[in-house]
């Protein structure tokens, strides 16, 4: 008779890779289509293209490895990557900064690393950075919804602008981002931040037709059905609540208090809530399994500090928004968060108690 | 004569101060976003390191070992200001785009290194050579990583060459592509360090093909890798 030892964690889930991260994929789709009903098709053809550049680096540093490709490929984790990055970068951006930043993603993040489950950083995040660092121009062409352009946007001209930078009718992207009035529209934080640093008023830079009720017109939906994405995440126990709730809850402490001290100055915690990439951060990226915190205190501090440094960036920062750094800043600390929160071993009296 | 062509060796490739003792990575990831800086500041470096490794090595045997590292330092800085005002005099450019690296050749760990290791310990003309090689290897690893930087960076090779050689040079400007917006990452220090890692990945990678190579080639079969290959 033998005994079968085997380590922890005991209780399983019996969910495989694949399957995982298919469903955070199937999680995305309302949020990404809600993006493309909003703001056009830009982001449905980012997300084809990410994907392919994708598999093909992925295929392609396995064999350099000598690792087998297609277990590999099916684990669906590279296309979580490409998913999240088309998501994050602006829709109309040049079809070249997508491809640029997946493949950097896959090879340099991610594979470089070990592979998945090895690296340190979220690759789409690290990707983001690079792309903003390296391309600050084109990574921050965001349009306004379409209800606000003064042209209409067809699917073709969605490509034409990704592959050409013009519309098929020949409108530049700089173009597109004017209003009927001629006046410029960027997201409603960049929209915030330009305001605020001309010395208007909260209030005063409300009136802009980018905000809409307590967020920005378009992003609150796209928020809203990231939310409804996330909270599905939970509810199957594919994503811990304590990272997403974690990272909510410190942003909104935060940017209330901000709110009450400063009310001229500083937006309140419903507008961060729902603006810019808030949801898909915090229950997408934030809870990536391998380059986030692991213990469940751990967990709770780590998404904290996200909020922390996102409401730090966001308000006294040189960024409109802030995920990215955030997220790569947490994960420089996961390492020293998880030493810190690592639990006692069951049996074992706790920490205070023993000396 | 082997015993030069094992110092040529050492330090172009085995012991490069670039690749493998990692020394002066300072210089190394700050100044080599064109060819021409890389090639700048490597010429810099070897006169340096070979003025400096000659006169250790002249004047080992009359100085105390507990008051050599400042007698080295004392020559190196010296050499280093002679370079600095010569390039000051006849590279202007250059000086201007080097600026701050240039002074600070003194704290390259690779000439107070090869200082220590090897020229206070040899004759003049062994150290002489150490010094070139070294200088050449350092400066080869500055070139492959400018040339690198440069080419991802704006797209050109050589670019602004006049400032090293004279304004003859600017017909070395090769424009190899055209883009409108520049990759910055491959500028910056991060993009750098990149650079630096893929190149030493490349080198050990050729250094593992060729030892196995050397394996076939003496008939005896190398054992292939088991452990971590769970597939």
């Amino acid at each position: 008779m033998s005994f079968k030892i085997a380590s922890s964690p005991h209780q399983h889930n019996q969910k495989s890779t694949s399957q995982i991260m298919l469903m955070v994929i199937m999680a995305c789709l309302p949020g990404i289509a809600v993006q493309a009903a909003l703001f056009g098709y830009g982001v449905l053809i980012q997300l084809l293209l990410a994907i392919i550049t994708a598999w093909f680096s992925e295929a392609f540093v396995l064999r350099l490895r000598n690792k087998p490709v297609l277990p590999r490929l099916k684990d669906n984790s590279a296309m979580l990557t490409a998913v999240l990055l088309a998501i994050a970068i602006p829709p109309y951006a040049p079809w070249w900064i997508i491809v640029i930043g997946t493949a950097f993603a896959i090879i340099m993040v991610k594979q470089l690393y070990g592979g998945l489950g090895n690296n340190l950083f979220n690759p789409a995040m690290a990707a983001y950075v690079l792309l903003l660092i390296s391309f600050p121009v084109q990574m921050t062409q965001w349009l306004p919804p379409l209800s606000l352009h003064s042209v209409t946007l067809t699917p073709l001209d969605a490509i034409c602008s990704v592959f050409t930078q013009f519309s098929c009718s020949g409108f530049s992207l700089a173009q597109l981002q004017t209003s009927v009035d001629g006046i410029t529209m960027a997201t409603p934080l960049d929209t915030l931040r330009t305001d605020l640093s001309r010395g208007l008023t909260l209030d005063e830079s409300w009136q802009s037709p980018v905000f809409f009720a307590f967020a920005g017109s378009g992003w609150l939906w796209v928020n809203l059905a990231y939310l409804a994405g996330g909270l599905v995440l939970i509810k199957q126990q594919v994503i811990s609540w304590r990272i997403p709730v974690a990272v909510l809850a410190s942003l909104f402490v935060l940017s209330a208090i901000a709110a009450l001290a400063a009310p001229d100055t500083l937006a309140g915690p419903l507008f961060h809530l729902f603006s810019g990439g808030t949801m898909l951060a915090a229950f997408f990226i934030a809870t990536d399994p391998v380059s986030a915190a692991t213990t469940a205190t751990g967990r709770l501090v780590y998404g904290a500090l996200i909020g922390l440094l996102v409401f730090l960036i966001r308000n006294f920062g040189g960024y409109p928004d802030a995920y990215a750094f955030a997220i790569l800043l947490a994960n420089m600390a996961v390492p020293l968060i998880d030493h810190y929160t690592r639990p006692r071993t069951y049996g074992h009296r706790a920490r205070s108690q023993t000396k | 004569m082997s015993q030069f062509k094992e110092l040529a060796i050492q330090g172009l490739w085995k012991n490069n101060p670039g690749l493998v003792q990692l020394l002066g990575l300072c210089p190394l990831l700050a100044v080599t976003a064109t060819i021409t800086n890389a090639l700048g500041l490597g010429a810099a470096t070897l006169l340096v390191l070979l003025g400096s490794n000659v006169a250790v090595s002249m004047v080992r045997n009359h100085v105390a070992s507990e008051i050599r590292i400042p007698v080295f330092v004392l020559i190196i800085a010296s050499l280093v200001t002679v370079v600095q005002l010569l390039m000051n005099a006849y590279t202007f450019g250059l000086y201007q785009s080097l600026g701050i690296f240039i002074p600070l050749i003194v704290t390259n760990c690779a000439i107070i290194g090869r200082a220590e290791a090897f020229a206070s310990k040899n004759a003049v003309l062994p150290s002489a050579i150490d010094a070139i090689m070294m200088g050449l290897g350092f400066m080869l690893v500055l070139t492959v990583l400018g040339a690198a930087r440069e080419i991802l960076g704006q797209g050109t090779l050589f670019d602004g060459a006049d400032l090293l050689l004279g304004s003859w040079a600017k017909v070395l400007r090769i424009e190899l592509f055209s883009v409108d917006s520049h990759f910055l990452l491959a500028m910056l220090p991060p993009g750098a360090f990149l650079g630096m890692g893929l190149i030493i990945a490349l080198k050990n990678t050729i250094d593992s093909k060729l030892k196995q190579k050397e394996a076939v080639a003496k008939g005896s079969i190398a054992r292939a890798r088991v452990t971590g290959a769970a597939q």
